[in-house]
């Protein structure tokens, strides 16, 4: 029932809002749902966890990890996408019902709805369903402002996605085809569980074929290199609150998929095929992640390149085994990730330029600002004692425990490289002479209200990486369960 | 024997779409592919179909060989182009690419394991050309309304793999694919429209600001 | 044996006598197709015999390359002739792979065509040769490719064997749907062997346009009696290639046999006026790509029939 409320409200909200015609009642409905969405989820969590067994939807620890990181998001964006809408208003004949921030409302909330969707669809065909619905959800708030560069980046994202999930539908229908060949499972229904349970039963060289395509299809959508061309451009041209989604909750949707498929394959015996396929690839994108973070001259696309970095840790974590580590840092790095772009929406909005050469001396013109953005830089980069250091050390010991030499080696190269491709970036940034337009005698708040929602998802970085409470570690260690395959 | 009379001409459209410049001639092609896969999907089925499978077949046919189709051309006429006039990769290379991934796809389709109650090989290759053309149209082609209709084709062509393999996927779910593929296209549209607008000119090769 | 012999033998007499009526065929249907009454029936046949009484001008700066040009056409095609079967029963000669020879034997008389057209020095020969030249290397793959297919059905690699066995409708059944492929590739291909719209324009009177009658503008008298006899041998020798497939025959009966074959080439020629009066000729630069969709054609019926 509660599953059912946790679905249709942010569609039912969006559909409203294409009708609502005042800006500041459909403001505070973008708020309103985000937090009732993070209540219910919080309910659902201390209500205790029995996996339910729908045909179509269902929870089990894996999608509640999910499903909470996903509100959490949703809750600290809205309030910056509020800031948002209110500083980029249109001119007064445009606005009203149907005007372009109405279906920027109703993007917003369809893409909330449709997430929760695919985090709590059992069933592959669902997934995929929900998974192109997002894509479809997001690509308008992408445009929003209908300049060149976003509508190019709107376009690249939604023909790429697209295209991706088409090739996800091509393994869909092969992972269909691998139960046909065994009396016992003919006719079995196409959830992820059931499949799983029934693995050894599925006809390998279908379930292979299948695995590939789900792998470059979700790949694309998770950005995972070489699918991820359209990934800096649409994260770096969204509006800064979208793209805090995007990256911090979007990612994960579509790894979900990829790792319940990675389950059935381990559950089939034929794990080694498919661990080896996501160690290529996420070696592969985080490698091709440092080597453009070195060239960036604009700090949003840099977010957008450390996210195809951690997507590519969250590949390898998933390929070598190391399923705790690598949820845990699929947390860590979703509010990470969100804080950070939500301060960059901040820093965007103060300075009117993505340019990293142009940006400088934050911290002296929006003190708060500053602090948050250089905490985050050391987030992402996994230095102590935020939590992205736990997660991503608990993912080398696995490396290491399994004898992955070769790829251990890559992974903390790779690391270096990042951390020193974005300190030349976040340091000159951070400090240095305020340019002209903002002169340093001129009075400065602390602390502004946008700097809360990224202030509070950082000191939860920080917490985690100091003391992981009980109830988090049950919940991870029975979604890493889930993940291996039982 | 008429799947097979279907299957030849599929690859007669495919092949047309290949080597064609002219955008509305392009959109007829992929209307066709659409109609002619429907009818394989219909032929290739052991069994008879229940009226909701009727139902579904009949939207189906219906939006993606009429409703589709007319959403862009109407997005071509107020882009006001006819014609693709310098692709990627030129027209000529592109018929004998084409006749080179038809021999692929009739290749590759024989080397799958088949499930019992599977058609022809034939058919699954008529569904992996559908998607190879319109892989390709998305990759060869410069504008985006090519790149609109090759998706459209690839859709058309992994929509009818799941027959051809004898999968038969529940009502809701191909109900949720088909309503996807739609809005898909409908806001692939929207959004050419507005890229007309801004730049007067719809070729997405000229589109490269954001780089690194 | 012998029976086969004088089966064959009629059928190549047949072919020298009737020949010329194929293009009053096309001729008449274009006629009234255009609402006209069209020449006389036997028109080819007078103006043959008109030419024949002719005597003929010889420039002074060909040599005996332009003389030998017409004889070989007219030899190279009475020999493909003979190698065509007709009404189902095998050729005058046939062994295995004699689809080459045929090949050959047509390659060899455009060949002296265009040594003959080259031969004169004028500019316009030379334009309509280079034009010649070309649109046959692109269109005899299309041809051998189909005959290739239909020897992967039937099994034989002799045309008398493969369209003597296509008339067991278990070899074409089969594969009825690809039959469009092949019908496609040999129809485009006739049309190019024999000049017709629209890849060119057999009564266009301006040499710019012209790519066969070009070669030949500089003969008269018997040397163009011989040239315009090869073609319509030709017309006959192709013709039966390709209702050999749509209307394969084995009755048993020879009349019969005879009958349908005389029968599908009249319709056949009908068809082609009716293309003729209503098409247009393609663009000069338009024509390798019709020529490529006839190699595509066969190349995709080769792919099906293999598979």
């Amino acid at each position: 029932m509660m599953l059912r409320i946790l679905l249709f409200t942010p569609f039912l909200a969006g559909l409203a809002s294409l009708g609502i015609a005042s800006d500041r009642v459909r403001r505070r409905l973008i708020t309103a749902v985000s937090f009732f969405h993070l209540a219910c989820s919080l309910a659902l969590w201390t209500a205790g966890l029995e996996p339910t067994a729908g045909r179509w939807l269902g929870l089990d620890a894996l999608s509640l990890l999910f499903l909470l990181v996903t509100s959490a998001l949703f809750a600290a964006s809205s309030f910056a996408t509020v800031t948002y809408l209110r500083g980029h208003e249109l001119p007064e004949e445009r606005r009203g019902r149907l005007s372009r921030e109405a279906v920027f409302t109703c993007s917003m909330l369809f893409f909330l709805g449709t997430t929760t969707l695919a985090i709590l669809s059992l069933h592959t065909g669902v997934f995929w369903m929900a998974i192109e619905a997002t894509t479809l959800a997001s690509a308008p708030m992408i445009s929003y402002q209908r300049s060149s560069r976003s509508l190019e980046a709107a376009w690249k994202y939604l023909l790429i996605c697209s295209v991706g999930i088409a090739i996800a539908l091509v393994g869909n229908t092969a992972l269909a085809v691998s139960i046909a060949f065994h009396p016992a499972t003919y006719g079995l229904p196409l959830t992820f569980r059931g499949l799983a349970a029934h693995a050894a039963s599925l006809h390998p060289v279908w379930l292979k074929v299948a695995f590939a395509f789900i792998l470059v299809g979700y790949g694309t959508k998770m950005g995972l290199a070489p699918m991820h061309t359209w990934l800096p451009d649409a994260h770096s041209e969204a509006p800064s609150p979208v793209s805090a989604l995007l990256s911090g909750a979007l990612l994960n949707c579509a790894f979900l998929g990829i790792l319940r498929t990675n389950a059935i394959l381990v559950r089939a015996g034929i794990g080694d095929y498919s661990n080896g396929l996501l160690i290529a690839f996420g070696l592969g994108s985080m490698f091709l992640a440092g080597w453009f973070i070195l060239q960036q001259a604009d700090f949003k696309r840099l977010l957008a390149y450390s996210s195809i970095e951690h997507m590519g840790i969250l590949a390898i974590a998933a390929g070598a085994g190391a399923s705790f580590g690598g949820l845990l840092h699929a947390l860590n790095h979703s509010l990470t990730k969100g804080a950070l772009f939500l301060v960059a929406g901040t820093i965007l909005g103060a300075y009117h330029t993505k340019s990293t050469r142009t940006v400088t001396g934050v911290i002296r013109v929006a003190p708060m600002t500053g602090l948050l953005w250089i905490a985050g830089f050391l987030a992402i980069c996994g230095v102590p004692p935020f939590g992205t250091f736990v997660s991503e050390f608990s993912v080398m010991t696995v490396l290491g425990a399994n004898g992955r030499w070769w790829s251990l080696a890559i992974f903390l190269l790779t690391l270096g490289i990042v951390f020193v491709g974005m300190w030349r970036i976040v340091i000159p940034m951070a400090f240095g002479r305020p340019p002209e337009s903002h002169p340093s005698g001129a009075p400065v708040r602390f602390l502004s209200v946008a700097d809360v929602p990224p202030l509070a998802l950082l000191c939860v970085v920080l917490l985690l990486g100091v003391w992981l409470p009980e109830p988090l570690t049950r919940l991870v260690t029975q979604a890493a369960a889930v993940m291996g395959g039982l | 024997m008429t799947d097979q009379l279907v299957i030849a001409l599929l690859f007669l459209v495919n092949l047309r779409m290949f080597a064609t410049s002219r955008l509305d001639s392009l959109i007829r092609g992929v209307a066709l592919q659409a109609f002619l896969l429907v009818c394989l999907a219909v032929v290739s089925r052991e069994g008879a179909l229940s009226w909701e499978g009727w139902t579904f077949l009949s939207v189906t046919g219906l939006v993606k060989c009429a409703v589709l189709p007319v959403m862009m051309t109407r997005a071509l006429r107020s882009a006001g182009i006819r014609r693709e006039v310098e692709p990627l990769v030129g027209y000529r290379v592109s018929l004998f690419i084409g006749l080179i991934v038809t021999g692929f796809s009739i290749w590759a389709a024989a080397q799958l394991p088949m499930p019992d109650g599977a058609a022809d090989p034939l058919v699954v290759a008529a569904a992996l050309i559908s998607m190879i053309t319109g892989l390709f149209l998305i990759v060869a082609r410069r504008k985006a309304i090519s790149q609109a209709i090759g998706y459209l084709a690839m859709e058309n062509g992994v929509y009818v793999l799941a027959p051809a393999l004898a999968v038969h996927g529940p009502l809701i779910v191909e109900t949720g694919v088909l309503l996807d593929v739609f809005v898909g296209v409908f806001i692939m549209g929207v959004i050419i429209l507005h890229i007309r607008q801004e730049f007067k000119h719809i070729d997405i090769d000229r589109l490269s600001e954001l780089r690194d | 044996m012998i029976a086969d012999f004088f089966a064959a033998l009629f059928g190549v007499t047949l072919a020298l006598i009737l020949a010329p009526f194929l293009r009053t065929l096309i001729n008449r249907t274009k006629a009234r197709m255009a609402g006209r009454q069209g020449p006389p029936l036997l028109q080819p046949y007078w103006s043959l015999a008109r030419l024949l009484r002719k005597g003929a001008v010889y420039s002074t700066t060909t040599t005996w390359m332009f003389r030998a040009g017409p004889v070989v056409t007219l030899a190279t095609m009475f020999g493909a002739l003979c190698l065509v079967p007709f009404g189902g029963n095998p050729a005058l000669l046939h062994f295995e792979g004699d689809v080459l020879l045929m090949a050959y034997l047509l390659a060899l008389g455009r060949f002296f065509t265009i040594l003959a057209a080259l031969d004169t020095g004028s500019s316009f020969e030379g334009m309509g040769a280079n034009r010649e030249a070309f649109f046959s290397a692109l269109s005899e793959p299309a041809l051998l490719l189909g005959v290739a297919g239909l020897g992967a059905i039937t099994g034989s690699v002799s045309l008398s064997g493969i369209y003597g066995r296509l008339g067991n409708s278990a070899f074409l059944g089969s594969h009825l749907p690809a039959m469009i492929f092949i019908l496609a590739a040999f129809v485009i291909v006739y049309l190019t062997e024999n000049a017709r719209i629209p890849v060119d324009d057999p009564t266009t009177h301006l040499e710019l346009t012209m790519i066969h009658e070009v070669m030949v503008l500089d003969h008269c008298g018997v040397d163009l009696a011989f040239i315009e006899y090869a073609g319509a041998l030709k017309l006959w020798a192709l013709g039966l290639l390709i209702t050999g497939i749509v209307f394969p025959v084995s009755t048993g009966s020879f009349w019969l046999d005879a009958g349908v074959s005389l029968a599908s080439m009249a319709v056949l020629q009908i068809c082609v006026g009716l293309v003729e009066s209503l098409m247009a000729r393609l663009k000069m630069g338009r024509v390798p790509l019709l020529l490529g969709i006839a190699f595509v054609m066969s190349t995709l019926w080769i792919m099906w029939v293999v598979r």
